[in-house]
């Protein structure tokens, strides 16, 4: 009986009346007295200071040297990056947070017929969410969709849709078990864009309303890992860093290279205003100038009157210049359009119409 | 942290760093870095040198799989022996570089420091690789100073059940103080190759 006491006695964890009657029997013991000093200095071997959070950027340095050292026979595509490493720091944001955290609220942010719309869920909702949506992915190539397996029925073609259903059919409001089947789909992804092969760049994977080339598709998904890996870093406060500098301008250069699709769409919905110099396709036309500062930046010429027209630096009507990471805030509908640009200089319509453009990008 | 791999993916893991899959290392940093950098960090006690054995030691499974021997325990236990050995020599070295003589009282210190090192970073492999029943235990009696009875109640489970954990847990830990023969790597790591 006493013997059973001796861990809870070395971590002086027992009631007063237990530490003095295991002390009196310890005294009368040896094998007691030599296992209770034996635990005692066990416990001298705990600490209190939990383990260092990893620096996210070694992994990069790490994964460097070593293919310095011996290059790959299958390396990754470069394209593919942005998502290994993205998916990667927000695998080790979760490593370290507690079983309580992963029910912390959250609240995810949009921008819907031009209005900021809110949902709210927890950070296992958010994995969920991007486990879903990776999901599209997985399809496109021939994996399992984590949906497929839902009773009946194929599951629904769009990320909103898609992800509704994955929160509607879950029994229980999910937990940290998530984490596992959503790290081992973006593994998978990662190791089969790897072996497919160059082809595969161009493949398609739908989205319901629309389609992206699987390269364009992975940046999206990378791009949506950082901003709602920032969102759950927020809700359980944590720090967390933009993306390097090199992906996170992929990223910037996809959203521009949306946005005169988007302008289109929005101008046939009345959304914009009317194109007003329209050129044969593929001659440069009407320009707005996207002066990008800091991480990730460079120069960008949306096309303004068509997607078929190119983007051009003479023919630039307007220019906006904001911070790379406060134009992803605006592409993923965390900022609104009228308080995101710092500088603004031409044409005022063209300038709203882009802006406007680009948070309409953002969904759930 | 997660408990050891099962063997299937040790070995399938092997495979494919010995075909050169990027991907595969990717993965291997994934799952053993925290492991390799939180151990090397207890050894050396800083930022940087433990970065640095973090990056020989995954340059060095990267450039021998092959050294990886499924037969003598899991990769987990592979990787902490390696990242031990890497962090020994680095501690050594660091010690060679100062000035003064080498005297046997320096030896001696030396030597010292680097047990101390080796069964404070085995002590963080255990606690990271015991069961996590025994390691939820101990965290709420030692990290939030909870008595066995209130371990008990967080836990769900009877108080004789409390003091078995703590008494276990404790037990596995202890083993960390065994004093390991020279050059053969410390039994909390599992089996020597």
């Amino acid at each position: 009986m006493l013997k059973s006491l001796l861990g809870a006695w070395a971590l002086a964890a027992c009631s007063a009346e237990e530490t003095a009657a295991v002390e009196e029997h310890l005294t009368s013991c040896a094998p007691c007295a030599d296992e209770g000093l034996r635990l005692r200095d066990a416990v001298g071997l705990l600490h209190t200071d939990g383990t260092l959070d990893l620096d996210p950027m070694l992994r990069s340095r790490v994964l460097e040297n070593c293919l310095g050292r011996r290059p790959a026979r299958i390396p990754l595509p470069s394209w593919a990056a942005p998502y290994d490493a993205e998916t990667a720091r927000l695998d080790a944001l979760l490593r370290d947070i507690g079983d309580a955290e992963w029910h912390a609220p959250v609240r995810l942010k949009w921008f819907e017929a031009d209005r900021q719309v809110n949902r709210r869920t927890t950070v296992a909702g958010v994995i969920g969410h991007l486990m879903a949506v990776d999901g599209l992915v997985s399809a496109a190539l021939g994996l399992d969709d984590p949906l497929g397996k839902a009773d009946g029925g194929s599951p629904p073609p769009t990320p909103t849709g898609r992800t509704e259903a994955y929160w509607a059919a879950a029994h229980h409001p999910p937990t940290r078990a998530v984490r596992e089947p959503w790290r081992d789909q973006s593994h998978a992804l990662v190791r089969t864009v790897s072996f497919a092969g160059r082809g595969v760049a161009e493949l398609s994977v739908p989205y319901g309303g629309f389609a992206l080339p699987l390269q364009d598709s992975l940046l999206e998904r990378a791009f949506e890992c950082w901003i709602h890996g920032g969102d759950i870093a927020d809700a359980v406060d944590y720090p967390y860093e933009p993306p390097a500098a090199a992906h996170l301008n992929r990223m910037i250069d996809l959203a521009a290279r949306l946005l005169p699709g988007v302008l289109a769409e929005r101008r046939r919905a009345g959304l914009a205003s009317p194109a007003r110099h329209l050129v044969t396709a593929g001659s440069p036309g009407r320009s707005l100038h996207l002066e990008v500062e800091g991480r990730g930046g460079g120069d960008w010429y949306i096309a303004l009157d068509s997607p078929a027209a190119l983007g051009s630096p003479a023919h630039a009507v307007a220019q906006v210049a904001l911070d790379g990471v406060e134009f992803c805030r605006l592409v993923a509908g965390h900022v609104p359009p009228v308080e995101a640009a710092a500088g603004q200089e031409g044409d005022r319509e063209a300038i709203s119409d882009v802006l406007f453009a680009a948070a309409s990008l953002s969904r759930l | 942290m997660a408990k050891d791999a099962p063997p299937r993916w040790d070995r399938r893991m092997q495979q494919r760093l010995a075909r050169g899959e990027a991907a595969a290392l990717g993965e291997l940093y994934d799952r053993f870095a925290a492991l390799v950098h939180s151990q090397a960090h207890r050894m050396l006690d800083d930022e940087d040198a433990a970065d640095q054995v973090t990056r020989e030691v995954f340059g060095y499974i990267w450039e021998n799989p092959g050294a990886y021997d499924p037969k003598h325990g899991s990769m987990r236990s592979w990787v902490a022996r390696l990242t031990h050995r890497r962090s020994v020599r680095r501690l050594r070295g660091a010690h060679g570089e100062d000035e003064g003589p080498r005297t046997d009282a320096r030896a001696r210190e030396l030597e010292h420091r680097v047990l101390k090192a080796t069964t404070a970073a085995r002590a963080d492999y255990i606690v990271a690789s015991m069961p996590a029943p025994l390691r939820a235990a101990l965290e709420l009696a030692y990290v939030q100073r909870r008595d066995y009875r209130q371990t008990a109640a967080d836990l769900g489970v009877t108080a004789d059940e409390a003091r078995r954990r703590l008494r276990l847990g404790l037990q596995l830990l202890s083993t960390a103080n065994t004093r390991p023969s020279a050059d053969s790597a410390p039994p909390g790591y599992g089996p020597t190759p």
